[in-house]
């Protein structure tokens, strides 16, 4: 088999490690004014994700190093042609890390609620803009005969990038609060199952119309793995109406479960959508951008390969290795325990 | 001047991020092994002040950390979105270092720097310990990843030009792994990271010894850093001997530039300046203060050795070598010579003065010193900590101002690197966002350095206190946000 179609689906799964570890850190910051109603509460929404979001994070990181290494023309094409869209990520990336790290180190209300809205917001934007991204690298972007996007920010602000940004958002806000529901007690808890039943319907609604109007899309280019598609849909819908069922029957770790499942055949929908291209032109199909015309050399995908296929199981045992030694809710007892040891 | 060239802007924007996300990465390199020693001895002898001082100095690695991630993902992202015509001329060879590194390394020390934090109360003991060795393992083999990938633009190997002329390709990834730059510049950048973090921790514990304060725990704490500066200087100082005969093989103009040295010369007149005065064009010299002998030894390790000066390399390159790019430098492939002239010069003189104060420090706190140490003297040793950045920040500035006009040595001009499909006016947005945000983050970082810094290490246990051995790993509260 041609490597680079290995590679295609290699980066796929970096990228949907990403969406559906990250995604749940995005719920939990846009979460936050939702359901942090004191700082004890805020306390415990925020160390849910405390010992994980950096190492969640990380697969964007080697997600946009392997897109690099085994696609450059890709990689090239994308992030001069995204520009605007990845700087906004980038910047809320930053504004979301470092505010986990300075929250707490001033015992200053007005400090912390800085930092606290610095999260929410830097987990909403780029919740939706991943989206919007995607959503344009699978419908197709002016690209010129150098392979050079040639659009500006608003080309990609059409109808079916924002509804699948706001897609986006919605899923990654409905598992940060089952992972909530997962991870705390009492009534954050609480609070955390009533959300999840309140974004139930709306999270529904989008999630259906992206997978319909991304199974018509494929359809009309005449997509290889159209039945492919059409079943990574069907199983992201069922996971969210099992997710939905799950919370409101007080079964947290299942809702939590079915979410991940949603998140992974989501992004595998429009990943398969994609496929043979990875950028297809609307100026010219001639100049779009398909697997074999954008990767690297068989020698450096053989060598990535290796590399792959050694580390990416270890990379996975030992992470989830970290779950488990994390495993614990995150009670109020917690957080109060914690904060008269600090006081003391 | 264009002030929205994107060319000049995108520049900009690389030189201050890679800068500012180098006062992160050397600390993360040296303090995490710091903090690895400090928790074995802990480990090894119950001695509490040990356990202390890892969670003193843990917590100004970890306020650092989560800097270097956040800045480091704007590293990577950058290459594409502002130097995408650089992204897919090398991407066959530069992409799979920077994979390697993050499948390899990053993955690795982002898991255990986690586990470590989180894990004080819920990890057995002998494993947490592994936890931060792990930890440093992976920021050793994460900065090797990233100075083979800058090797391969100051000094190409491993790679073959495409059938079409259009890329390079990858040919031997060993060779791309074991550049002579990347094996030179590694130990010379880890020795670099441990001499600053050595100036951290001299600044931390002197500001504390000077008000008397802490001095059972911050006095060892003090000699281990003055002990590790020297260390760290005489390993820079090797591995820069090294790297600077590496230098004059494969990147010879450099070397003329770092001592704007116009004709080439041999022997007594290869002569190393100290300080020099050029005409105002840059072409010539006016006047200088020159050590006869030095250069030609530096460069080939023989006094009789010859040095090429850039007046004949600029021949040779425009000539014979790269004549399909001497119109577009206009025959000139010298870097800005004041440039590298002063920062290699800045470079060894942080190094020296960090250097010579700490071994000043070692003698006034010796075991039978007679006076106590002068007050000027531990505000000078406070100081310790921006010398040695600086030094490493005028260091990076030499290497990569001194690798122009090129993005990849005899390959690719930095000129032809830059994406051509964005405007000036969204590279200056990005560039005046990356400045605000990292200038406003410096202020914020800054004060919780200071203020982690005076709030010091938990005090000993007292004689009634209990058993102090048991004490700390439970009480440490496992969450920590």
């Amino acid at each position: 088999m041609d490597l680079a179609y290995l590679w295609f689906f290699i980066v796929g799964v970096l990228f949907v490690g990403y969406f559906v570890l990250d995604g749940f850190d995005f719920g939990v910051g846009m979460s936050l004014p939702f359901l942090g109603k004191d700082e004890v509460s805020r306390r415990q929404v925020i160390n849910t994700i405390g010992p994980i979001w950096d190492l969640n994070e990380t697969w964007v990181i080697v997600a946009g190093a392997c897109l690099f290494a085994a696609f450059p023309e890709w990689y090239a094409t994308l992030f001069s042609g995204f520009y605007l869209p990845l700087l906004l990520i980038l910047l809320a990336l930053i504004a979301r890390g470092v505010s986990f790290e300075y929250r707490h180190q001033r015992d200053d209300l007005r400090w912390k609620r800085r930092f606290d809205w610095m999260i929410t917001i830097g987990s909403a934007v780029p919740a939706l803009l991943w989206g919007v991204a995607v959503a344009n690298i699978v419908q197709g972007v002016p690209i010129d005969a150098d392979k050079n996007f040639t659009g500006s920010l608003f080309t990609l602000l059409n109808p079916y990038g924002l509804w699948v940004g706001v897609t986006t958002l919605l899923l990654f806000l409905l598992h940060g609060v089952y992972f909530v529901g997962l991870k705390t007690d009492g009534q954050v808890h609480h609070d955390a199952q009533a959300l999840g039943k309140k974004l139930a319907i709306p999270t529904v609604i989008f999630a259906a119309g992206t997978v319909v109007w991304t199974i018509f899309l494929a359809a009309g280019r005449g997509a290889p793995l159209l039945w492919a598609v059409i079943a990574c849909g069907v199983i992201a819908a069922v996971a969210l109406l099992l997710s939905v069922w799950f919370n409101m029957a007080d079964r947290d770790g299942k809702a939590f479960a079915a979410g991940a499942v949603t998140i992974v055949f989501a992004v595998l929908t429009l990943w398969l959508a994609l496929f043979p291209y990875v950028m297809p032109s609307t100026t010219d199909d001639a100049f779009s951008l398909t697997i074999s015309n954008a990767s690297s050399t068989p020698m450096t995908l053989q060598i990535m390969s290796w590399a792959a296929l050694i580390f990416l199981p270890l990379v996975l045992a030992y992470q989830a290795w970290t779950y488990w030694i994390f495993r614990k809710r995150i009670t109020r007892t917690t957080i109060e325990k914690a904060e008269l040891t600090a006081a003391h | 001047m264009d002030f929205l060239d994107p060319l000049l802007l995108a520049r900009w924007q690389f030189g201050l991020t890679t800068l500012y996300h180098f006062i992160f990465v050397p600390l993360t390199l040296g303090m995490s092994l710091f903090v690895a020693i400090f928790q074995t001895v802990w480990h090894r002898t119950g001695d509490v002040k040990w356990l202390h001082l890892t969670r003193f100095f843990g917590k100004i690695f970890l306020i650092n950390f989560a800097m270097g991630i956040v800045t480091g993902i704007v590293q990577e992202f950058q290459f594409g979105m502002n130097w995408s015509s650089y992204s897919r001329f090398v991407g066959d060879v530069f992409g799979a270092p920077l994979a390697f590194e993050g499948l390899m390394a990053f993955f690795f020390e982002a898991t255990f720097i986690g586990l470590w934090i989180f894990g004080w109360n819920k990890l057995p003991r002998r494993i947490h310990l592994l936890t931060i060795w792990m930890t440093v393992v992976g920021t050793w083999l994460s900065a090797y990843f990233i100075l083979a990938a800058n090797a391969f633009m100051q000094n190409p190997k491993g790679y073959q030009m495409s059938a079409s002329g259009h890329r390079a390709e990858m040919a031997d990834f060993w060779q791309v792994l074991t550049n002579p730059v990347a094996l030179t510049q590694f130990p010379h950048t880890i020795s670099a990271a441990l001499m600053f973090s050595a100036g951290v921790v001299i600044a931390a514990s002197a500001w504390h010894l000077a008000r008397k304060q802490n001095i059972e725990m911050l006095r060892p704490a003090l000699k281990f850093g003055l002990w590790a500066m020297i260390i760290g200087f005489v390993a820079v100082f090797l591995s820069g001997d090294q790297l600077g005969l590496v230098m004059v093989q494969t990147q010879p103009m450099k070397m003329a530039a770092a001592e704007a040295m116009f004709n080439s010369a041999c022997g007594a007149n290869a002569s190393f300046s100290i300080f020099s005065i050029g005409t105002p064009d840059g072409t010539g010299e006016v006047w200088s203060l020159r050590v006869p002998y030095v250069l030609a030894f530096l460069s080939t390790h023989d006094f009789n050795g010859c040095v090429e000066g850039i007046n004949d390399l600029n021949q040779l390159y425009t000539t014979q070598l790269f004549p399909q790019f001497a119109d577009q430098v206009n025959g000139n492939f010298a870097p800005v010579l004041w440039v590298t002239y002063w920062a290699f010069r800045w470079m060894m003189g942080f190094g020296l003065l960090s250097t010579a104060i700490a071994a000043a420090g070692l003698w006034v706190t010796r075991k039978n010193a007679k006076r106590p140490v002068a007050g000027w003297m531990w505000r000078l040793a406070v100081w310790q900590a921006p010398l040695a950045l600086l030094g490493i920040l005028v260091g990076w500035i030499f290497t990569e101002m001194g690798r122009q006009p090129w993005i990849v040595f005899g390959l690719m001009l930095t000129q032809d690197g830059v994406s051509p499909n964005v405007p000036g006016w969204t590279v200056l947005i990005s560039l005046i966002a990356f400045t605000a945000i990292y200038a406003i983050l410096a202020v914020v970082e800054f004060g919780l350095i200071v203020k982690t810094v005076k709030e010091g290490p938990q005090p000993l246990p007292g004689p009634d206190d209990p058993d102090p051995s048991d004490v700390p790993v439970d009480q440490t509260p496992s969450t920590v946000y």
